[in-house]
Formats: structure tokens, sequence, C-alpha cells
């Protein structure tokens, strides 16, 4: 088994003894949804949501709101706390670069993504009548997308932030405007226009509105998709060179 | 053939000269130790040797490679300060995935029994003894079997039994053919350990030097105490030629000097029918050289 699928397997490992992290990624979006599906008003569909019911919109938000944690929170405090706690410096003494520990922690946040998102449209597909996404490709890519932005700023965050501590605390700062922007308050939908359009150039937002563009088969946010690219590129390299070992 | 090669090495951090300049050899199969006070520049010599850092000016060859290279991290084991594991990993799986990186592993249950940590094996890194993370931290560190290893501060932060046992362990690495670099400040430690010793100060050689040998620079200081069966006079020790200096304290005395001091002070004294109760004998220790050299405690 090569160097990096062991450390990725190690980290995955290391996840699952970590209630919180389990909590916050698989179980609290499908609570979400199902706390959600059971108010009345959610079933509803105003007609500024192009036929979608609200509790279709908060089938995505739950992902988003797990997808917003991991990578504005778990991730840069668990990569700023490998630096801090001289993880990386240990694995550089060694034949494994510790990029690749970096790199496992990605894949295994991703991967912890989409079996979230298995399990959220599971439940909502199956308990609440949440259509199955028209474009299930297109569906995988924005949520793939959603991740690659806010796992972008998450991966720039660990890079500038001195410890795990206040890579967590800035995390929480950005983490709700960004979720209100993603319309986990108001759908972005109901929004006042200035606000929508402020939103459309923040990752979680973008990622809701690919997300649900894939839902209703329709097709994809070009504003969208270049936003969330922008986002991957630019943090991405950000954090590549700006990124301390020590 | 040498293994490491230290030549002019200088290393700054911004305003901050860390090593100034600093040239030693290392030979196979020796325990070199690099001594020096807190912030003498030894952590910052011994990442540069470990291809951690990159000198602002000099030459560092190991094994007959530039220490950048990165086919060495293979054949150097090291074991950092301030160097942790991810809490919830377990002894077993630090040691397996280590053990990954490698292309000639040692194995891993032989190294484990070794240190000790074998009914540690499920235990989490967050839930062990400071002892046992260093043990496993050197476990770590000689897992690749490597041909050097470098150790930094090993047994700072042990209890005292802790460190013997350590030491027990520093000297079985080498009988396995591993050539040693131990950076401390413990000078009991490097006494007891070290073939030889570069003792780093400001960030530049202050000596280099087998233990006994730094004892030796700072002066061959030995001083006797005794108390005599009867009154003495000064002068019947004082015309020896290994005294240096008579001193009196109550009824004892103490007597300061070099060579062979203690049997000319005891012959002297038997001689004249006269017996030394209580009698010590303090030698110059590692400790004093290091005062001696870096005029500092």
């Amino acid at each position: 088994m090569s160097v990096f699928a062991k450390l990725t397997l190690t980290e995955i490992r290391l996840t699952l003894r970590e209630p919180v992290y389990a909590f916050f990624t698989l179980l609290f979006p499908v609570l979400l949804v199902t706390i959600l599906g059971n108010v009345p008003d959610m079933k509803e569909a105003p007609p500024e949501l192009g036929g979608l019911r609200v509790i279709d919109l908060y089938a995505g938000l739950a992902l988003g709101l797990a997808i917003g944690i991991v990578g504005l929170q778990g991730l840069p405090s668990v990569l700023a706390t490998y630096r801090e706690r001289g993880i990386l410096r240990r694995l550089a003494t060694t034949p494994a670069p510790p990029a690749a520990l970096l790199a496992a922690q990605l894949v295994m946040n991703l991967l912890t993504m989409l079996l979230s998102m298995v399990l959220v449209y599971t439940v909502a597909i199956v308990a609440f009548d949440v259509p199955f996404p028209a474009n299930p490709a297109l569906f995988l890519l924005a949520v793939l997308l959603n991740c690659a932005g806010a796992f972008s700023l998450g991966l720039l965050l660990s890079a500038l932030a001195p410890t795990g501590k206040t890579a967590n605390a800035i995390g929480t700062f950005l983490f709700f405007p960004m979720m209100f922007f993603a319309g986990l308050w108001v759908p972005r939908e109901l929004m006042p226009e200035i606000l929508a359009r402020i939103g459309d150039f923040t990752p979680l937002a973008a990622g809701q509105d690919l997300m649900t563009d894939a839902l209703m088969g329709q097709s994809p946010g070009v504003l969208s998709i270049t936003v969330l690219v922008g986002y991957l590129v630019v943090c991405g390299a950000a954090a590549v060179k700006l990124f301390r070992w020590e | 053939m040498t293994v490491i090669e230290v030549e002019k090495l200088a290393k700054r951090y911004g305003e901050t000269v860390a090593v100034r300049d600093v040239s030693f050899n290392v030979e196979p199969g020796e325990i070199f130790g690099i001594l020096g006070p807190n912030g003498a520049g030894k952590t910052t010599t011994v990442e540069c040797v470990a291809g951690l850092r990159t000198p602002d000016a000099g030459r560092i060859t190991v094994l007959g490679m530039p220490a950048a290279d990165p086919r060495l991290r293979t054949r150097i084991g090291v074991q950092l300060q301030e160097s942790e594991l991810q809490d919830k990993i377990t002894v077993r799986e630090a040691l397996e995935l280590y053990s990954s990186f490698y292309p000639d592993p040692a194995d891993w249950r032989e190294l484990a029994a070794d240190l000790g940590l074998t009914a540690k094996l499920k235990s989490r890194f967050g839930k062990l003894s400071g002892g046992q993370k260093q043990r496993l931290s050197i476990a770590l560190a000689l897992i690749g079997n490597p041909e050097i290893a470098i150790l930094d501060e090993l047994t700072t932060g042990l209890d005292p039994q802790a460190r013997r046992d350590t030491w027990d362990l520093i000297s079985g690495i080498r009988d396995r053919g591993v050539t040693l670099i131990l950076v401390t400040h413990f000078m009991e430690e490097a006494e007891r350990l070290c073939d030889r010793i570069v003792v780093i100060d400001h960030g530049a050689v202050a000596a280099l030097d087998t233990p006994a040998g730094l004892i030796q620079r700072a002066g061959d200081q030995q001083k006797i105490r005794f108390r005599p069966s009867v009154p003495i006079e000064d002068e019947l020790l004082t015309v020896l030629p290994e005294v240096r200096a008579v001193h009196r304290q109550g009824n004892r005395i103490e007597v300061t000097g070099s060579g062979d001091l203690l049997h000319a002070v005891v012959s002297v004294l038997a001689r004249n029918g006269i017996t030394a109760a209580e009698l010590t004998l303090e030698q110059s220790t590692l400790d004093d050289a290091f005062v001696h050299l870096t005029g500092r405690e």
C-alpha cells in the first residue's frame, strides 16, 4: 500500500475516534433535515423557488452546513494543530512528505462529505419526498465543487493561522456569515437582491446554487462554477505558497 | 570513513544569528555529543545536519551526500524536541505507519519490546506518560534501520529513573552499529554516554574533545578533604609538588592540587604516622569543564 493510502487510512481511523466530528458531519445534517421535514411550513412551495419546496432547498443546506463546518472549522484547526504539535515536522524527518498528510486530511474529509451526502439525501428523498437530482452527475460535481471552495478556504486559513485555536476562531467567525449567504436562515431565493448578489461570490452560496441547479435539472450557473473554481485556484495556490511547516 | 562532516556552518533567523561558525566530523559507530547552554545553536546545528534547514553558509556532508539529499531520509533517524503525534493514534498504529515509510524497516514488534513498549501497543499517544512518549519517539527514529540516529534533548523532562533507563537504551543502540548524535545540556548524560563532545556556545565551537579531554582542559582540579588524627602543620603538605593550596575548616583540612594528589598526601601522612579520617576526593567534572569553557553555569 502506498504511503499516501496508509496515511489516509490512518486519518480515517483517527477521525472515527472523534465523536464530535462524526456528529457534526454525519448525524447533524440528517437530524436537521428530519426536524425541518416535520415542520409543515417547509413543505410549502413559494413561487420564488421556481417549483421547489423549502425542504428541497434545506436538504442541500444541511449538507452545505456540514461542508462549512469541516472546511472552515475542522480542517484548519486540525492542520494548524498538526503543525503546532510538530507532527508535520516529525514527518519531514522521514521519507514521507508532510504534504502527504495534508492531502490525506483533505481526502478523508471529502470522503466524509460524500458519505454525508448519501445519508442526507437518502433520508430526504425517502422520508420527505425531496426529488432525486434531475442531473445526478452535475449534482455530484456540485457537491465536490462546494467542498473544493470551502476546503481551499480552510487550507488557506490553516496556512495563515499561527495556532489551531486561532484557526478555529477565524473559521467560526467566517462560518456564520457564509452560512447566512448560503441561505441557512433565509433561502437565497427569498433574500433581498443586494444580499443575494453579495452571496453569489461566497463559496457555500455558490455551492448551494449549483446543487439547486442540478436538483432541478437546470443548466449550471456559470458564475457559481467560476466562483468555486476561483476559490479553489486562488486560495489553494496561496495556501500552497504560504503554508508554514513549523 | 567519516559519516558526517560539518564545515563552517552558519545559520541566522532574520536578525538572530543561531549558528556562526560550527565545524566537526563524526566517525562511524561513535556517540557524538553536542553540548551547550540553551540557545547556543545546538538544535539549529542538528536540524541542518538532518536536512530540515538550509544553512546560510558552510557545507554539510552526510554519508557522502549533501545533507539536503532526500535519499538520506531513509538512512537517518531523527528524534526532535516537541514533535508529537496525533493524540488518538495508538502506539502500534504509529509504529506500523512509520515503518511503512521505509524500504527496509526494523521489525516494529522487536523495537517495541526493546523499548519496553509492548504493554502499551494499544494505548493512544495522548494517554502515554512523558517517558513512554519519549521512548516511542526513539522507536520511530530507529524504525527505518538508520545508519545515523540524531536524538535531540532526549531525556529532558524525564524523571531520574526514566533518564537512566534511556541511557542504557542508548548504549544498546550503539551496539547495533548505529552512529549516534546526542544533543543535550545534561553534563552527566554527556559524560556517561559520549565518545566525543563538541561544546557549542554563542553559535560557535568552544571545544571538541573526549569527555576526559574536556575535563583535562578545564584544568585538572582535585580536592581532598580529611580530618587528621593529630594536628599538622600546613608545610608538611605545601612542600609536595602536587599540592597547590591548603585550607582549614575547623579541624578539617582541604587540599587542592593536581596529578597524583591523593597518593602524595596519603603517603606523607603515613610516613608521619598520621591517619586521615572522613577522607573525600573531588575531581573536576564535565560540569566544571563546561563552566570553564562557556563561562556560564
